[in-house]
Order: structure tokens, then sequence, then C-alpha cells
């Protein structure tokens, strides 16, 4: 029992409800929601400590023992994914400060974010089915609101196609743990694990373990991604990354975290069907991403790529694939807000979206540059950046399962994925420099140009400052691998062991 | 009796799914009630119709049914309510400010 895992959700969702009442007072509201988001990473961190010392922490709802009550379990798994959130979301939350509008400001932008974040913390942290369910709502309700908030036509036309798209997911969820009660009569995590362990999975488990696969691959856009690259263009760039770095983090998470907990016995049906749909996803995406010329197809169909290589690493489903898998979802995490912010201020100075229409920023902002150019090369996975170990370890367990297509995709993707974005670094800052104020006149031809007014006016430093905050988390993740993996590898244990989670929420 | 709830939720999805396919937005948001509407059904059949008390310590019988079901459609019709409300109202907002509400036409490329 450890009463501060709850405060991840407490914490957010206080500050989101006092946040409503301030409707107009913009800056007490970025006071108070900074102030928070600071407090998020502190106890996040505490539980990380905690976790690490302690072993796996829960929190029974009320002193009801699972399997009765709702359970909060923060193996390391979580606690590193709370801790990356709670870093990312007051990241996003200051770069925020500079780029959203007043008018958004004014309409609760700064709730509706810390809603998110509930949300996010929530679905990790959470040892319940069902409550997973409901913090996956809590999430996907804040996002709606979030990607049309602004009310743009764009973003009024993929908003309603996002909407649908996850009642839809969010009704086969209901359809899936239904089924799963009506099999087991179980909802808590750990419970169900016994209990599928127990009458053996195979015939209708395996029916609704691949329902679970289809409604999780939908959130995660594991294969099932179509409705993603329209979806993530739409909304300001604070918004996107967020989404980005989180949203389809927190379906990954669900996905590995009923793959290796519950449904982890016939692995030669489920985790073959997640190789391919993995494999499929990273061939997609590389198409995509090598297919647009404008920025936000690009950094979305990174994404879906980046989504396909974890999931490669849950298919492999040894003790390397999953320590890589945890440590590039960690990796993905930073680094895709790092992109989508530093991507946003790219769109934003150069007036326009499109490949082409821009060039030449590198003479007036050689800092915004080099950083993309980090950026890019952390994500590709060249050494001494943050994306190198995860792939190692993913490909590394590839082998050892002897998935050799899977491989010589992702290493491949790879190169995609460094093509694609320094494709970015050289049109938009090398070639000749074209005159940006042109282009800021045809609102009608730019829609992303019309929502990011505040970004090009405002000063490039600190625009850059939070952007600047995460290129030091990613070069640190990359020189203090070591480190990290000393948490990560915990993590990786308990994905391949089930019993340890088993045994620390069912022990009392 | 589970098999006649079966087949009502079988038709349910079915009826959820063609309307979701078809072009006019107000047809999408009815399908995704059928479909909702469903799935909530489902959930309180899997949980096996026997017969028994309403789940209240008062009725002091001898069987309840099974309160877990009722509870979590509970929570699942107030998620798809507010989902759903919220779906109308942006709906209505994109027929005025889009001027149509043909799927067909909102998949357009003029904007980007």
């Amino acid at each position: 029992m450890n009463n501060l895992l709850v405060l991840p959700l407490l914490i957010p969702l206080c500050t989101a409800v006092l946040l409503v009442f301030l409707k107009e007072r913009i800056i007490i509201q970025r006071w108070i929601s900074a102030i928070s988001s600071l407090l998020n990473v502190a106890v996040a961190g505490l539980i990380l400590y905690q976790v690490k010392t302690d072993g796996i922490q829960t929190l029974y709802m009320s002193g009801w023992v699972p399997p009765y009550g709702i359970v909060f379990v923060a193996d390391m798994l979580a606690a590193v994914l709370v801790l990356t959130t709670a870093i990312i979301g007051s990241f996003c939350l200051f770069y925020s400060f500079r780029s959203i509008d007043t008018e958004r400001e004014r309409h609760y932008y700064y709730p509706l974010f810390q809603f998110l974040l509930v949300g996010v913390s929530g679905s990790f942290l959470t040892g319940d089915i069902f409550n997973l369910f409901v913090c996956f709502e809590v999430m996907l309700i804040s996002s709606y609101a979030l990607i049309v908030l602004g009310g743009t036509r764009l973003q009024l036309r993929e908003s309603l196609k996002y909407i649908l798209i996850n009642i839809l997911s969010s009704a086969l969820f209901v359809a899936a743990v239904a089924y799963l009660y009506g099999v087991t009569g179980a909802l808590n995590m750990a419970d169900l694990a016994v209990k599928v362990a127990e009458a053996g999975q195979g015939g209708v488990l395996n029916v609704i373990a691949m329902l679970f696969m289809i409604v999780f691959a939908l959130k995660a856009g594991l294969f099932l991604f179509f409705w993603l690259p329209g979806s993530y263009s739409a909304p300001p760039t604070a918004i996107t990354a967020i989404f980005g770095a989180l949203l389809t983090k927190v379906g990954l998470y669900a996905l590995l975290r009923t793959f290796t907990l519950i449904f982890y016995h016939d692995q030669h049906i489920t985790h073959s069907w997640i190789g391919w749909m993995a494999g499929a996803t990273m061939v997609l995406g590389a198409i995509g991403a090598l297919a647009y010329k404008d920025i936000p197809r690009i950094l979305n169909y990174n994404v879906i790529i980046s989504v396909g290589f974890i999931a490669f690493g849950l298919a492999a489903a040894n003790k390397d694939a999953f320590d890589g898998a945890v440590f590039y979802l960690l990796h993905d995490m930073v680094a895709k807000a790092l992109l989508f912010i530093l991507g946003g201020i790219i769109i934003a100075k150069a007036g326009s979206n499109k490949l082409e229409d821009m060039g030449g920023l590198i003479k007036r902002y050689p800092y915004l540059g080099w950083m993309f150019f980090v950026t890019a090369l952390a994500i590709a996975g060249i050494p001494p950046l943050s994306g190198f170990a995860g792939k190692l370890m993913i490909i590394r367990g590839g082998i050892a399962a002897e998935k050799y297509v899977l491989v010589a995709i992702s290493l491949a993707s790879s190169f995609i994925v460094l093509y694609s974005l320094i494709r970015i670094f050289m049109a938009a800052f090398f070639g000749e420099e074209r005159s940006v104020q042109n282009h800021s006149g045809e609102g009608g031809k730019l829609p992303q140009a019309e929502d990011q007014v505040k970004v090009r006016q405002a000063g490039i430093t600190g625009l850059l400052l939070p952007g600047a905050g995460l290129l030091a988390i990613v070069i640190f993740m990359g020189i203090g691998a070591e480190w990290i993996y000393s948490f990560v590898q915990v993590a990786g244990n308990t994905l391949f062991d089930p019993t340890i989670y088993i045994d620390a929420v069912l022990k009392e | 009796m589970e098999l006649y709830m079966s087949l009502a939720i079988g038709v349910l999805f079915t009826v959820g799914v063609y309307l979701i396919l078809s072009k006019s937005l107000l047809r999408i948001i009815l399908g995704t009630s059928f479909l909702t509407h469903g799935v909530h059904l489902l959930l309180l059949t899997m949980s096996r119709l026997k017969t028994g008390a309403a789940p209240l310590l008062g009725e002091k019988a001898e069987s309840y049914v099974d309160p877990l079901p009722q509870a979590l459609i509970l929570t699942s019709i107030v998620i798809s309510f507010g989902v759903t409300s919220f779906f109308f109202v942006l709906a209505y907002k994109a027929y005025q400010k889009l001027g149509t509400d043909d799927m067909e036409q909102l998949r357009g490329k003029e904007d980007e």
C-alpha cells in the first residue's frame, strides 16, 4: 500500500478543476499549471525511486483487496512511463505558453491539457482492465476537445474522423471486456492473468486476445493507422506534440501489458500476428514518410514507423527485445515530442508546411537547424544518441527470435526515417532563402499558418528553450544509456516474467 | 435467453456498422449509438441471464443477479452519452462551417 501512487492522477485532476474557474486569468492559469506539472514530475520521480528500491508498489482503492477493488500498480514499466509523461507534459506545457494563441488559452486549453495527463497517467498505473477503459476515455475525450479547439475548417473536418474511429474502438474495447468477463469472470489484470493461465489460452481466449489486439492497434496506430496522418496534422503543434508523444504510446503500453501479462500462452498465434502487423506498419509508414512533401505528414508517418518498431520488440518476445522495446518507447516519447515542437517552429518561421516553399532558414535560425539535425540523428538511431541502444536491443532480440525478415524491415526503416528527416533538414535550412512575409498573407492557403501567428511573432529563444530541454534529455539518454538501462532492465524482467507482477498484486 | 439476446445484439451491430459506413454524418452518429447499445446489451448478456433478485440487499432473496456488469454498463452509458453529445455538437458546428454533412465531400484536400 502506497498512497503516493494516486498523486500522478490527483495532481493534474485537481489542477484542471481549479483552472476551470479561472477562465479569463490566463497568467494565473499558466502559473498554476506550470507549478502543478513540476510537482507532478517530482512525485513521479519519487515513485520511480521507491519502485527502484522497494520493488513493485501497489495501492488498493479504499482498502478493497484485489480482485474485488480497483488496484493501482506501479511496476518499473509504469513508473518510468509516468515519469516520462510528466516530463514531456511539462515541456509541452512550456512550449504552449509561447505558441498557443490567447483565444485558445481562454477557452480552457490548460484544463483540457491537464485532463489529458490524468488519462495518460491513469492508463499507465491502473491494474484493472475496465478502469483502463475509463482512463482511455478520459484521455480520449480531452483529446477530442483539444484536437478541435479553435475550430478551423481543417480541425473540424479531421476531428470528425478521429472521434468516429475512437468511438468505434472504444465500443470494441467494451465488447472485448464483456467477452473476457464472460469467460473468466474477472476484471483485475493480475487475477485475469491467473485465470487465463488456469483455463489454458486457446479457442475462445485467443479470439478475445485478437479482439484486444485490434482495439489497441487502433489506438496505437499499429497497422490500423489510417486515421492518424490526417488527424494529427489538424491541431496546433503544441497539441500534436503531446498527441504524438503520448496517445499512441498508451495504446502500445496496453498492448505490451496485455500481451505479456494475460495473453502470452499462445505466442505462435498472437505474437506472430503482432509481428506481421509491426512489419506492415513499418513498411507502410516508410512509404508515407517518403511520399509526402509537407512537414506534418512526414512527422506523422515517422510516429507510425516507430509504433511498428516497438511492436516488433513485443513480437520478438525475449528478454533483449522487451528491454529494447521499453528503452525505445521511452526514447521515442521524448524524441517525438521534440521533433513535433521543432517541426512546428520550422513551419511557423517558414510560413508554410510545404518543403518546396521553404529554404535557407539556417542563416537566421542556426540553433533551430542544428537541434533539428541532432534530433533526426537520434530518431534514426545514430550511436551516441538515445535511439541507438533501444534499436540495438530490439534487433538483437529479433535475431535471437529468428525473425530475420522483420529485422531487415526495421533496419531498412531506420534508413528511411533518417532520409525523410534529413530531407526536411536540407529543404528547410539550406538552399536559397525565401521571403517569409510573402507567405504569411495567404491565410486560406495555409491552414497551419493561420493557427501559428503567435509562434511566428514569438522570439526564437523562448520557443527553443523547451526543445533544448528535451534535446538535453535525448542526449543524456544516449550517453547515460547504461544508467537508464538499470531501470529498463527491471521493467523488462516484469514483462518477461509475469509472475513478478501477479505476486506483487495478489500477495496480501 | 442468451441466444435471443445474442441475436438481438448481432442485429444491433449489423445495423450500427451499416449506418457507420453510410455517407451522411447523422446516420453515422446514429450508427455509433446502435453500436454502443449493442455493446451494453452484450455486457449484460455476458454475465449470464440467470433469474435472481435485483442486486439490493433489502430484497433478502436466495440469489441475486450479478451486480458487476450493471456497474460497468452504467459507467459505459454515461461515457458514451458524453461522447455522443460532443459528437452531435461537433457535427452541427461542422455543418455550419463546412456547409455539408456528406462524408465524401469532407475528405477533400483543398484545405491542406
